[in-house]
């Protein structure tokens, strides 16, 4: 008897910090960790008789991610009120969209987008524990500086499979709003939230599962563990037979216990009605331009560019235009006009091996001998942005280059590359200065290979008898003598030619 | 028109506490309103687009330029009550 | 000038005095804050404490020349108590202005003093306010009429020469008509909603109440204009000039049979009539015309006006401003301690802090907004809107005005009508539609009538426009007026000593 087959169904909601200079509905300029209530005024407080005019670069900017998503664009939308009672929302209801959203439809990789609107963020509730002064009982501090910021969210249809692959799509989302300049998605600093709505429905059903809301997960990789930990949760409940509720979910990460968020209220009833306060937003031409304008390249276009005109694999393409601070760090070394000039692959696969692995501290993506592709690292946490290191792009084009042509070994190459991430400088003169320029033929290498056939007698019969692999040792020899300097390929022509091969 | 739970329903959807009395006057007095209101159930509108503005004016948005801020104290004046720079308030539930 | 013959000054009167030299701003500022401080009819909840203090070379050089105004309290007047007639606002001190009386201010109309109100605009008798009723000057024993009751009392009583009130369903126009003086609700978007406390965003307008229809126009003048705070505002296009017009000759006059019979007082309407026969004498054309939805106006606007301020009405929570009522503490009993903490502290504080009602008016949009109800109320109430706008434009099509009694009533006595909610909503029932379609009305004293219950009281006409026909509207109003003279000094006699 086989058990039933359950496959996920996973949709993701999406908040994102617009990088405007002031809010959503006031001119408040927007907060970086300032003091608590600087930045506020009678329309982020919600002191009586105020009222919301909003951001028209909020608005530019949500037509930008509507048009990097393919979205059909709302002529003309709404704001309504979402209606309920917390301390971080001073007005007692949030403006948002409802049923007139700024964009609806699109597309992303594979999975399709059901709407973005634009919305107000809430402030920020911090817990001070007992504080003796309400009964004893637990208090809160409000900090009105986030309210009112301007958010975009981002409702995908339920279309991802799998904790893996919302944990990919995610950050094809983070860098795609990254490349468009709209937000910094910087999830540890909160411009970037998401939520999973998850069901389980059995494989080959049309019936969808009853799905839950998984909230507050706070890292990329929480969400991946937390999303998996519920579609556990729900398998179990399914396969003992009993129902999935539907419910709001929080996922702890140190206990990897899920738990409901439901409060003793009952569920929230919003009472949405369009905001009497603002006016309808109309998009006209101009706005279009100038949103359309604005577009930079998405990396779905850059990958094609890289593969197409520039002539890199498919794997490099798609890595480097992905992820958008590797892509830029090309192209710069690419233009840089150097002589002799780097080939483009060498140049991409130096990027995303050597030069990644010693800022990142030894997570390579991919190695300088041209094997490309391989696992996206950890990067996104730990910022590994060659543009903030020590190694200008000229400079690392320089020493491809210097490679490619053969001016310099591999070895000395990785060697100028280390002096190049601690100190900086241009690798011509490192070369000069430390000597490392390669030894590829002439009487000093001819004279140091013959020393090393004389000191490896039995690798050097070998060699002369047909077994190619015994160069070993004779190479190594000489490659001791020349601190790496010397050419592969010279010494073994070298050695061929004292042995009369 | 409206009941006693009904009543109870919307004072916790609008965060208004009634006392015993005052659910059973608030029960007849909306009931009573209701009924005139009522009659507007018997026209017929379905054709009809709601009117959300009657002002027939779209876009009026402000440009993304800073303006001043309220100083601190000014903004937590009329606080009721105030800790560490903010506005303290009992911990919501859950 | 001796202090009687001041107050006997219209403010376009005093703006002359003013401007020839013969009377000095301060001297009227003194005269009318003596005044108003010694007020009887509760129509102030705040009187200037002294001399307004800009220096007079500044005042003398505006339009208005200083002459001091009095502005409804929920007006955001910086520094200075803007309560809304409520208890969960009192005492309560706003660090801005809001953008009219700012407006009016720089144009030399500086604060006399703020006027006492129904609770967040909701009324038709200032008998919601936190702050006691107020007294009509015409007859102490009735109602003044709301929400804007101080206003109105305070300009009939010669308390102030000119008010600024607001009317988001009649609250402007029904005062004056049962106070005996002018009241103007302006086009929507013609004047900034910036800084009035909130009560129904849609319907809200601030407008003037006066003694004459000159002061209206002068007032409102400078008042209008676009404000980069208020995204639903749009200011006026053209400039709002002081009527000159005699005659009526050639003005097309439509009396809708919906808002001009049944319902309306046997005195109330004998006055009306009385008024369309001088306006035919001065060479006006009368029609009937036809409001088919009009009756159901007050029940699509007891529907929007709720829903909307329930709405408004969430920030009032105890926790930025105002009242603040901590739950009582945890007892170990589950079901008195559901209603603690957080949510405890709601309840009580907008329990306590507002009044009757002003609750049952939350009740009642928290319920047409509801899950299941928004269709069969919100939405309908939303699309009978959009039928009354087209009645309008149909009439409006046909003749130049709309004329109707402002009021169903004349003033009526104190606790009549607090008994039963739509026995007080029906005092609405004329003026609702034209808030619900946006377009200007004014009201002004047409006559006197008695109730049966002794003693005359003033009855107000309504003129009602097509949207920004403030000026013809105006002229309108300008010459029935003269053609009228009704005299409202008995009222300035015995307010105050």
């Amino acid at each position: 008897m086989s058990a039933v087959e359950y496959e996920p169904v996973i949709g993701l909601e999406i908040h994102i910090q617009l990088a405007t200079a002031t809010k959503m509905f006031c001119g408040c300029a927007l907060s970086f960790g300032e003091p608590p209530n600087t930045r506020t005024c009678p329309v982020c407080l919600g002191l009586p008789g105020s009222l919301p005019v909003a951001n028209a670069r909020a608005v530019h900017f949500g037509l930008m991610i509507g048009l990097a998503l393919g979205s059909e664009l709302a002529p003309r939308s709404i704001f309504h009120r979402k209606n309920y009672f917390y301390p971080d929302l001073p007005k007692g209801y949030q403006i948002s969209q409802y049923d007139l959203p700024l964009c609806l439809g699109g597309r992303l990789g594979e999975v399709r987008i059901h709407r973005v609107h634009l919305e107000e963020d809430a402030a920020k509730l911090v817990h001070v524990g007992a504080s003796g002064r309400i009964h004893g009982s637990d208090a809160s501090v409000v900090d009105f500086n986030r309210g009112g910021t301007p958010l975009a969210e981002i409702v995908t249809e339920p279309d991802l499979r799998s904790a893996e692959a919302a944990g990919e799509w995610l950050r094809l989302l983070r860098t795609t709003m990254r490349v468009l300049g709209v937000s910094d998605v910087n999830m540890e600093e909160g411009s970037l939230r998401c939520d999973a709505n998850i069901s389980l429905c059995p494989a080959g059903s049309e019936q969808l599962g009853v799905k839950t809301e998984l909230k507050n997960m706070n890292s990329f990789r929480f969400i991946e563990r937390g999303i998996r930990a519920e579609l556990a949760r729900q398998e179990a409940i399914l396969r003992a037979g009993g129902r999935v509720e539907q419910e709001t979910l929080h996922f702890d990460p140190a206990s990897e216990r899920i738990t409901s968020l439901r409060s003793k209220e009952e569920a929230h009833d919003y009472r949405y009605f369009p905001e009497p306060d603002l006016v309808p937003v109309a998009i006209d031409a101009a706005m279009l331009d100038a949103a359309r304008a604005a577009l930079p390249e998405l990396p779905a276009a850059r990958a094609e560019r890289f593969e197409r005109e520039i002539g890199l694999s498919a794997d490099s393409s798609h890595l480097l235009a992905f992820r958008a601070e590797l892509g830029d760090y090309f192209e710069s070394a690419w233009s840089a006009a150097v002589d002799p000039a780097p080939p483009a692959q060498a140049l991409a696969n130096w990027i995303s091996g050597d030069l990644l692995a010693r800022l990142a501290g030894g997570q390579a993506v991919a190695s300088a001998d041209g094997e490309p592709g391989g696992a996206e690292g950890q990067g996104e946490a730990t910022g590994t942005d060659p543009s903030s290191s020590r190694v200008s792009p000229r400079a690392l084009a320089t020493l491809v280059g210097l490679v490619a042509a053969k001016r310099i070994s591999v070895g000395a190459g990785r060697q100028v590359l280390d002096r190049l991430v601690a100190d900086g400088g241009d690798p011509a003169a490192i070369v000069q200065a430390e000597g490392l320029a390669a030894i590829d033929g002439g009487d000093e290498l001819a004279a140091i290979v013959a020393a090393a056939l004389a000191a490896h007698p039995e690798a050097a019969e070998n060699v002369r008898g047909g077994n190619a692999k015994a160069i070993g040792p004779i190479v190594g020899h000489v490659m001791r003598e020349t601190k790496g300097r010397a050419d592969g390929g010279a010494v073994t022509r070298l050695v061929h030619e004292q042995l009369g091969l | 028109m409206i009941d006693r739970d009904e009543v109870l329903h919307v004072a916790r959807l609008a965060r208004l506490k009634l006392d015993d009395g005052e659910v059973e006057s608030m029960a007849r007095e909306l009931s009573g309103v209701l009924d005139h209101i009522a009659k507007i159930g018997e026209l017929s509108l379905d054709d009809v687009r709601p009117t959300s503005h009657v002002v027939e004016v779209v876009g009026r948005l402000r440009p993304d330029e800073p303006r001043p801020c309220l100083p601190r104290e000014v903004a937590l004046e009329q606080a009721p009550s105030v800790a560490d720079g903010g506005f303290l308030v009992p911990s919501p539930q859950a | 000038m001796s202090a009687p013959e001041i107050i006997d000054l219209s403010a376009t009167q005093a703006v002359a005095e003013i401007e020839a030299g013969r009377l000095s701003a301060a001297e009227l500022f003194d005269a009318y804050r003596a005044r108003a401080a010694a007020d009887e009819l509760n129509c102030f909840t705040w009187v200037a404490p002294g001399a307004d203090g800009s220096p007079p070379a500044e005042r003398s050089a505006t339009p208005l020349r200083g002459v001091p105004l009095a502005v409804k309290d929920l007006f955001c007047t910086a520094g200075v108590p803007s309560q809304s007639g409520s208890r969960i606002l009192e005492g309560y001190r706003p660090p801005y202005t809001a953008s009219a009386v700012a407006r009016l201010a720089a144009a030399g109309a500086p604060l006399l003093g703020k006027t006492n109100q129904d609770e967040f605009a909701m009324g038709s008798s200032n008998e919601n306010s936190a702050f006691g009723p107020v007294l009509n000057p015409w007859d102490r024993t009735r109602v003044p009429g709301g929400s804007s009751g101080g206003s109105a009392a305070a300009v009939a009583a010669g308390l102030a020469p000119w008010a600024l009130g607001t009317d988001t369903g009649g609250s402007i126009r029904q005062p004056a008509a049962l106070c005996g003086i002018v009241g103007l609700k302006p086009t929507y978007g013609a004047v900034s909603r910036y800084g009035m406390i909130a009560f129904a965003s849609s319907l809200d307008q601030a407008g003037p109440l006066t003694r004459d229809v000159t002061d209206a126009a002068l007032l409102l003048r400078h008042m209008v204009g676009r404000d980069e705070c208020d995204a639903t505002s749009l200011g006026h296009p053209e400039e709002i000039t002081l009527p000159t017009a005699e005659s009526l000759a050639g003005v097309r006059l439509g009396v809708p049979e919906e808002l001009a019979g049944e319902g309306i007082d046997p005195g109330v309407l004998d006055a009306f009539r009385g008024a369309l026969e001088r306006a035919r004498e001065l060479g006006a054309e009368i029609h009937d015309v036809r409001l088919p939805h009009a009756p159901h106006g007050l029940s699509a606007y007891y529907v929007l006006a709720p829903a909307e301020a329930s709405s408004n009405l969430a920030r009032f929570d105890g926790v930025r401003y105002g009242l603040r009522r901590d739950a009582p503490a945890p007892t170990g009993d589950r079901e008195a301690d559901e209603d603690g903490g957080l949510v405890g502290m709601y309840t009580h504080t907008r329990h306590d802090g507002f009044g009757a009602e002003v609750k049952r008016r939350i009740m009642l949009g928290t319920y047409a907004l509801s899950a299941g109800y928004y269709d069969a109320y919100y939405g309908r109430a939303q699309r009978v809107r959009t039928k009354i706008v087209a009645d309008f434009d149909a009439a409006f099509a046909e003749v130049d005005f709309i004329l109707t009694p402002t009021s169903p009533t004349v003033a009526f006595p104190l606790g009549e009508r607090t008994g039963d909610p739509w026995s007080m909503y029906i005092n609405d029932f004329c003026t609702v539609p034209m808030s619900l379609a946006g377009i200007p009305a004014i009201s002004i004293p047409c006559g006197l009538a008695g109730d049966g219950g002794g003693g005359e009281l003033p009855v107000g006409l309504q003129i009602a426009g097509p949207v920004f026909s403030e000026n013809r509207l105006l002229d309108a109003a300008f010459a029935l007026e003269r053609a009228l003279g009704f005299d409202g000094s008995r009222a300035r006699g015995g307010a105050a000593a």
